[in-house]
């Protein structure tokens, strides 16, 4: 672990929405405050459908987990985790496989304290607060250190998160930078918003992003070539980096819906993948 | 599966993926596919709008039990309405949490539970009607008893989690804050605080000691009053740029007062702390005392900048302040420089040491200082007694005269030094213009060159530069340049012109004549190298090496035994080889060397460099004589002539300026000119002096100088100057015929 002088967080102002809760809201979660609400709902009456947005990743998050389990994958490196809601990694994984272990991490304290409080006596899980722009820190904490012991690949999911890191923040070194950490056969699953093909009209999609850069999290769409380039070192596994809803889609029956709902078009507005490391 | 009474156990089971609990045993198998039948279109009209992770076939599966619970509870006898409150509740727990969906859950009900589960025997239509509504009542009222709980649980968890992160954040920010007050308090260096108005709200100890400010505090000052005269002139805009926070950071050294009105010089870094939403709030200085480094380095700069001796700006500090007066190009900035020289100080050194010298060089700069009258003129010492004044800025051009005027007057009167008056002149030169157009280099040639006209002029002027003066100069500086090196390179040769004897025509001699074979500029002749050599000194070795070529070739014609007569060699001696102190010992020593007889030799001086000559001067000359060299008076009759004066010199020739006999080359003769060369011819007989005559052009005017009495004649009609060899066979020649 680096020797740096722990000089004192930046203060908590829970006077400004953080992306963390602002997402729970959207999943119908009440792990918010009305400040977080306040900015969901400017967002939402940009674009109504963000709450299938967020359903279309969580579904793929669930099926991607699964997927790894069943690929023999059981432990999972989970950046910018956010708020703990239903359905997360841990369940997911640990009820198909009671073995699996899980690091979150994240950097906003409000969601690291709540993790911790959700995943106190899970010896299986736990979480680090770092940044995503700081990979060293976050390899050099102990729990991922050890969690990336050497010759037990590792999912590391970087789900809806990426699209946080303007370009000036090096995303693809940062992604690099964890690629080279993992061990042979581990995978890459990730999400990212885009607004290529993307269900939003232009206008609605500046206006979403106008609430999240006045709340200082400033959306960073890309394109499927730019969110290819983070597969960078991966090879990617059947259908390859495709719309959230078309990566593995779970057989919903006859005639149902696409797990986006309502707008079967919610899935497009996100690329989702997973990739191998050699 | 009611509502937790806290986060964790929320958690720890309801947030867990809800496991559909194991549908009760059906009465038959046509009954439990009519449930089923009932969950599926439940969960088709439901799903869409539970905002549940679950697929649609895992919602239905978690529906069936539900369902089968609401078919029992509709034909429990007696009825009791409390099963739909728990059905109620296993949705919300199921994340079936959207407001929107109870509609759809409860119009499903409505419509499809009594359809698919029909009552029993027994009971109406209507009587089962009637406990649909009120299950779908119980199961409103559980929905929203279990999403209130879960809504509250859930905001006590992100409740208590926002305080926990706080809580530890302010556990961080009481270490930081502890740790950055050993810092502040102990570090070496000066640390302040101020708000971005300026007002100073923090100092720390080293600061407070740095200041020596114990009277007068520096915390609740403002950092504006902390102004000083020697501020860069940059540093209150990069200030002004700080707290406006178009800048994060700047550095500078900068001087304050101190509590007793000493200077404290800093080395300053002040940073810009904004708050969480980036608008500047403090600036922090942190400042170094560098006051004791800055004396060092400023006593060294002064060293290096000025001279020793007189005090006076040096050579490096006037080039770097020429070189940025000569490249700021404002359009109407102008520069003067005076270039100044005091004539005849090597006189005074020579004469009266060293020491007095130096003193006389201190009291001339005490003068020149005070001819300053402000800081846009500048006097240096260059070296030497060389000194420059420098004046800058608009109306130079037109102040620089009055400069050198004030200077010259400042000197007039004469320097008392250990109860002597010596009277000091000087020479100026004066350069000026407009700047951007000259370089310093040549800015400070045109000056010497310009110096040297005013000493050439009789010192103690000034003269202004003007660019014919100076390209002759130049020209002039160029050569003299070359000289010594061509000395050194053999470039200098030698040429011979006959002498002969005008009673039979044999050649008796030859005088050497010096030639520069200039690299660039071809043959030069004496005229145009031999002043220059004169006035650099040159002229002793180049004269010294003349006379031993000379020597060389005379000895060579005596050794040749076709030569019929032993022929002597003329060499001229320049005036400044003639104050030589061991000219007599070197000419003897060359002719012993050359094995010649000091006969063999005759030296030529010209009339002009002995008019005025005492004996000590002549003495050389005289000894020279007595040994038994020849002395010629060269160009006689171009000076005036003291004839009176002529018998005290050593001399035992007279050799006759040509303009003298220009007259006699064609016949008639012009008889002015017939009566005075017959006059000197016969004075100077009567001093017994033989007469040579120079540029000899006809035979006619040989003739008629034989029939005056002339010995010599030398010129064109016998032969140009040309190499030794020529001069042999001339000899023979003149043997043969």
């Amino acid at each position: 672990m680096t020797e740096r002088p722990a000089w004192a967080p930046q203060g908590i102002d829970l006077s400004m929405p953080s992306v963390s809760r602002i997402y729970d809201y959207y999943l119908g979660g009440s792990h918010n405050f009305e400040v977080d609400r306040e900015a969901a709902r400017q967002a939402m009456a940009a674009y109504p459908g963000l709450p299938k947005i967020m359903q279309a990743n969580r579904a793929f998050l669930r099926r991607a987990v699964r997927f790894a389990v069943a690929e023999g994958v059981t432990r999972f490196l989970d950046i910018g985790s956010g708020i703990p809601t239903f359905g997360n990694v841990h369940e997911i994984a640990q009820r198909a496989d009671p073995r699996s272990r899980v690091v979150y991490v994240d950097h906003d304290p409000v969601a690291v304290e709540h993790s911790r409080a959700v995943l106190a006596g899970n010896d299986r899980a736990t979480v680090v607060a770092a940044d995503l722009r700081s990979p060293d820190d976050i390899l050099g904490s102990p729990p991922v250190a050890e969690l990336l012991a050497p010759g037990r690949p590792v999912a590391l999911l970087l789900v809806a998160v990426l699209h946080f890191l303007q370009d000036a923040d090096e995303p693809r070194k940062a992604v690099a930078g964890l690629r080279d950490a993992l061990p042979s056969g581990s995978l890459l699953i990730l999400t990212h918003a885009t607004e290529q093909d993307g269900p939003m009209r232009p206008e609605a999609g500046e206006r979403v992003r106008g609430v999240y850069q006045a709340i200082g999290s400033p959306l960073c769409t890309r394109s499927r070539d730019r969110v290819a380039d983070f597969f960078e070192g991966f090879t990617l596994v059947e259908p390859g980096l495709v719309p959230m809803d078309a990566w593995r889609p779970e057989d919903d029956g006859p005639g149902a819906p696409a797990p986006g709902g309502m707008d079967g078009r919610a899935g497009a507005a996100g690329f989702a993948g997973v990739g191998r490391k050699p | 599966m009611t509502g937790a009474p806290n986060g964790r156990t929320l958690y720890g089971t309801a947030a867990a993926q809800p496991s559909p609990a194991p549908e009760e045993p059906a009465r038959d198998a046509e009954e439990l596919e009519r449930t089923r039948a009932f969950a599926a279109i439940w969960c088709r009209a439901v799903h869409p709008a539970a905002g549940t992770p679950m697929t649609r076939p895992e919602f239905e599966r978690y529906l069936r039990p539900l369902a089968a619970r609401l078919r029992d509870a509709l034909r429990a006898q007696p009825f009791d309405p409390r099963p739909g409150a728990e059905v109620g509740a296993a949705l919300v727990h199921g994340h079936c949490t959207d407001p929107d969906a109870l509609p759809l859950i409860l119009g499903a009900v409505d419509a499809y539970l009594p359809l698919y589960c029909p009552p029993g025997a027994g009971r109406t239509a209507g009587e089962d009607r009637a406990r649909c509504t009120r299950l779908q009542h119980a199961l409103a009222a559980g929905f929203a008893r279990a999403l209130r709980e879960r809504t509250l649980a859930e905001q006590e968890a992100i409740s208590r989690a926002a305080l926990a992160a706080q809580a530890q954040t302010e556990q961080a920010l009481h270490t930081s804050e502890a740790r950055f007050r050993a810092v502040f308090e102990g570090a070496a260096i000066g640390v302040g605080i101020a708000d971005v108005d300026g007002h100073i709200t923090d100092v720390n100890d080293a600061l407070v000691r740095m200041f020596r400010s114990l009277d007068h505090p520096v915390a609740g000052r403002n950092v504006g009053e902390l102004v000083h005269p020697q501020d860069s002139p940059e540093v209150w805009g990069l200030y002004a740029e700080l707290v406006r926070g178009d800048r994060d950071h700047y550095r500078v050294e900068k001087p304050y007062y101190r509590g007793d009105g000493s200077v404290l010089w800093t080395d300053l870094s002040v940073t810009l702390l904004r708050d969480a939403q980036g608008r500047p709030q403090y600036q922090l200085a942190l400042m170094e005392d560098i006051t004791e480094r800055r004396l060092l380095h400023e006593r060294l700069r002064h060293q290096a900048t000025h001279d020793d001796l007189t005090g006076l700006p040096n050579r490096a500090l006037f080039f770097e302040r020429l070189d940025k007066a000569l490249e700021s190009g404002g359009a109407d900035e102008d520069f003067g420089l005076c270039y100044l020289d005091i004539d005849g100080f090597k006189a005074v050194n020579d004469s009266l040491g060293h020491g007095v010298g130096d003193q006389l060089l201190v009291a001339v700069a005490e003068r020149l200082r005070s001819c300053v009258t402000g800081p846009h003129e500048l006097i240096a010492r260059l070296g030497g007694d060389e000194f420059v004044a420098l004046i800058t800025g608009p109306g130079a051009q037109r102040d620089v005269t009055a400069l050198a005027r004030r200077m010259l007057d400042a000197l007039a009167e004469p320097v008392r030094l250990d109860g002597r008056h010596l009277s000091v002149r000087a020479s100026i030169g004066i350069v000026d213009g407009p700047v951007g157009e000259l370089g310093a280099a040549e800015v400070l040639r045109s000056a010497d060159i310009t110096m040297y006209r005013a000493k050439a002029a009789g010192g103690n002027r000034y003269e202004v530069a003007d660019a014919d003066s100076d390209a002759r100069a130049i020209a002039r500086h160029d050569l003299t340049n070359c000289l010594p090196g061509a000395l050194d390179n053999g470039e200098f040769f030698i040429e011979y012109q006959p002498l002969v004897r005008l009673a039979d025509g044999t050649v008796r001699g030859a005088e050497a004549l010096v030639r520069w074979l200039h690299p660039v500029h071809g043959v030069l002749g004496p005229d145009q190298f031999i002043p220059l050599a004169e006035s650099t000194g040159l002229i002793v070795p180049l004269g010294r090496w003349v006379l031993e070529e000379a020597a060389r070739q005379a000895r060579a014609w005596r050794n040749d035994d076709s030569c019929p007569l032993p022929l002597r060699v003329n060499v001229n001696l320049s005036p400044a080889q003639l104050r030589y102190p061991s000219l007599v010992a070197e000419t003897v020593a060359v002719l012993d060397n050359a094995g010649l007889e000091p006969s063999a030799l005759c030296l030529e001086v010209t009339e002009s460099a002995l008019i005025g000559a005492d004996e000590e001067e002549l003495r050389p000359l005289r000894q020279l004589a007595d040994l038994g060299v020849d002395i010629a008076l060269d160009d006689f009759g171009t000076g005036y002539s003291n004839l009176s004066y002529l018998r005290r010199l050593p001399v035992s020739t007279l050799k006759l300026d040509r303009s003298f006999t220009r007259g006699m080359q064609c016949a008639p003769a012009d008889p002015v000119d017939v009566k005075i060369v017959e006059g000197i011819v016969s004075l100077a007989h009567t001093l017994d002096l033989s007469v040579t005559v120079e540029g000899v052009e006809t035979g006619t005017q040989a003739d008629h100088l034989r029939i005056l009495g002339c010995e010599t004649a030398q010129g064109w009609y016998y032969a140009r100057p040309g190499p030794p060899e020529r001069l042999h066979a001339l000899s023979l020649a003149d043997a043969s015929s």
